[in-house]
């Protein structure tokens, strides 16, 4: 990784980003629609204050934190990520926020912490929550060593911006090496598990979306072939990079692993 | 004072101009840079859309012509079939051009491993036939096998809808209300048998 002229460090290796346009208007954050002007079209009516983060499970120092005051003591930096979807798109996306690991630290998960769990925001009133079959909240997870390695980010903001609301403010997981829908958005809580926890897509479809979710050129989405990917400004498409070009960082988390079996 | 009726001529031009819409709003989005933040899924996604929404209306004429004994329904069916046709080549070259960068190998390899694929090919390989002896001539020529050629378009339909369901993410309402409107329609001719 290089730092860019902005003061930010490049994790895309020197590739054009998206526009902010781009990146706020075509998403997937399925409380507020299936489409992709959906969350820019209706996530304005999301409160962001108060916004109350619960830390809990294994651990010693959970609790109910208020976020901003929490995250407002926090060191953050920029750093620009590519972003694959498992639908077969990809973006190249500017993100200010701060590392995982030492954050998720700070509440002191014991020993039994393997996994850690996040959940999304369901405000009812605020929200659509109208996609079928998705047993609310949206959920996802990580294997502890996973949310420690360094890649794994938590994004408050876009762009010099706060992060809109359509992107998951006022916090959210940035996962570069697996698909988006991983990366969760608006997060309520935050728990550490010692066993793996339930994650929406792979409840929902277990055959199609595994827990790991790593992105894999190799291994195909039941569907459709996850080989190539339409960059958003391309109008052809290019080639699917392994773990999406971040093999070096985390391909050993998964060294012994059959990654066709644990997809 | 007899009553106004349109001539067929009319008609037709009227369906003509209806079902250019989609296309003129296309050309719309691509010249005053309309389509969107992912333009080609937009360019796929309409031009299907319109494949499907047509053969539907294409399949509903003869109930319709039967049941309210208009006579204009049959005067139109062969061009409204010949316009889902079209969009239906339009999706499936922006397909081949841009998702598989015109690569033969590839479209191969998709027909046969991705059933959603696979189903949509078979809707186009079973349609093509009937684009191309929809003209008067090849109806002569064939004569009762120009009928039975052309139910073909009855399995093309259920494809057509498989492929759409079999696409989405999650289920949608979209497909299935396709999906419904086609066995509405069936249901209306098994009717009559």
């Amino acid at each position: 990784a290089s730092t860019t002229r902005d003061g930010r460090v490049d994790y895309a290796d020197g590739e054009a980003l998206n526009s902010f346009e781009d990146i706020t208007s075509y998403n997937n954050f399925y409380e507020f629609g299936t489409g992709k002007s959906d969350p820019a079209r209706y996530a304005h009516t999301l409160e962001l204050k108060p916004w109350t983060l619960r830390v809990d499970g294994e651990c010693e120092a959970g609790g109910d934190f208020d976020l901003h005051q929490l995250i407002a003591t926090l060191p953050s930096e920029e750093r620009i990520y590519r972003l694959r979807c498992v639908e077969g798109w990809s973006m190249v996306i500017p993100w200010r926020g701060f590392e995982l690991g030492p954050f998720l630290q700070r509440f002191a998960p014991t020993d039994k912490a393997r996994y850690v769990a996040f959940e999304t925001a369901v405000k009812p009133k605020q929200m659509r929550l109208n996609a079928s079959g998705i047993d609310w909240p949206y959920r996802e997870g990580l294997r502890m060593d996973e949310a420690m390695n360094p890649l794994s980010f938590m994004a408050t903001g876009l762009y010099d911006k706060p992060l809109p609301r359509q992107n998951g403010a006022p916090m959210r997981l940035v996962v570069p090496w697996k698909y988006g829908f991983k990366s969760i958005k608006s997060i309520v809580r935050i728990r550490f598990t010692a066993s793996e926890p339930q994650t929406t897509w792979n409840m929902l479809q277990p055959r199609e979306y595994g827990f790991y979710a790593n992105v894999n050129p190799t291994v195909d989405h039941p569907r459709w072939s996850q080989a190539r990917e339409r960059r958003i400004g391309e109008l052809f498409k290019r080639d699917t990079l392994m773990f999406n070009g971040y093999a070096e960082q985390v391909a050993g988390l998964y060294d012994g692993m059959d990654l066709r079996k644990y997809y | 004072m007899p009553a106004w009726r349109p001539s067929t001529g009319h008609i037709r031009l009227l369906c003509f101009a209806l079902c250019a819409i989609p296309l003129g709003q296309a050309a719309w989005w691509i010249a005053s840079a309309q389509l969107g933040v992912n333009p080609i899924e937009t360019l796929t996604h309409h031009s299907g859309q319109w494949a499907l929404r047509l053969l539907l209306v294409t399949l509903a004429m003869s109930p319709l012509q039967r049941l309210a004994r208009w006579r204009w329904p049959l005067q139109i069916r062969r061009q409204l079939g010949l316009w889902s046709f079209f969009y239906l080549l339009c999706h499936f070259a922006v397909y081949l051009v841009f998702d598989l960068s015109l690569s033969l190998a590839r479209l191969g390899e998709e027909v046969l491993e991705r059933p959603y694929i696979t189903v949509g090919f078979a809707a186009l390989l079973l349609l093509t036939p009937l684009a191309v002896t929809s003209t008067r001539g090849w109806q002569r020529r064939l004569r009762r096998n120009w009928k039975r050629l052309h139910r073909l378009v009855y399995p093309a339909a259920v494809l057509a809808c498989v492929h759409f369901i079999w696409k989405v993410k999650v289920s949608e309402p979209e497909p299935f209300i396709y999906l419904t409107v086609l066995l509405v329609l069936f249901a209306v001719r098994l009717r009559r048998a």
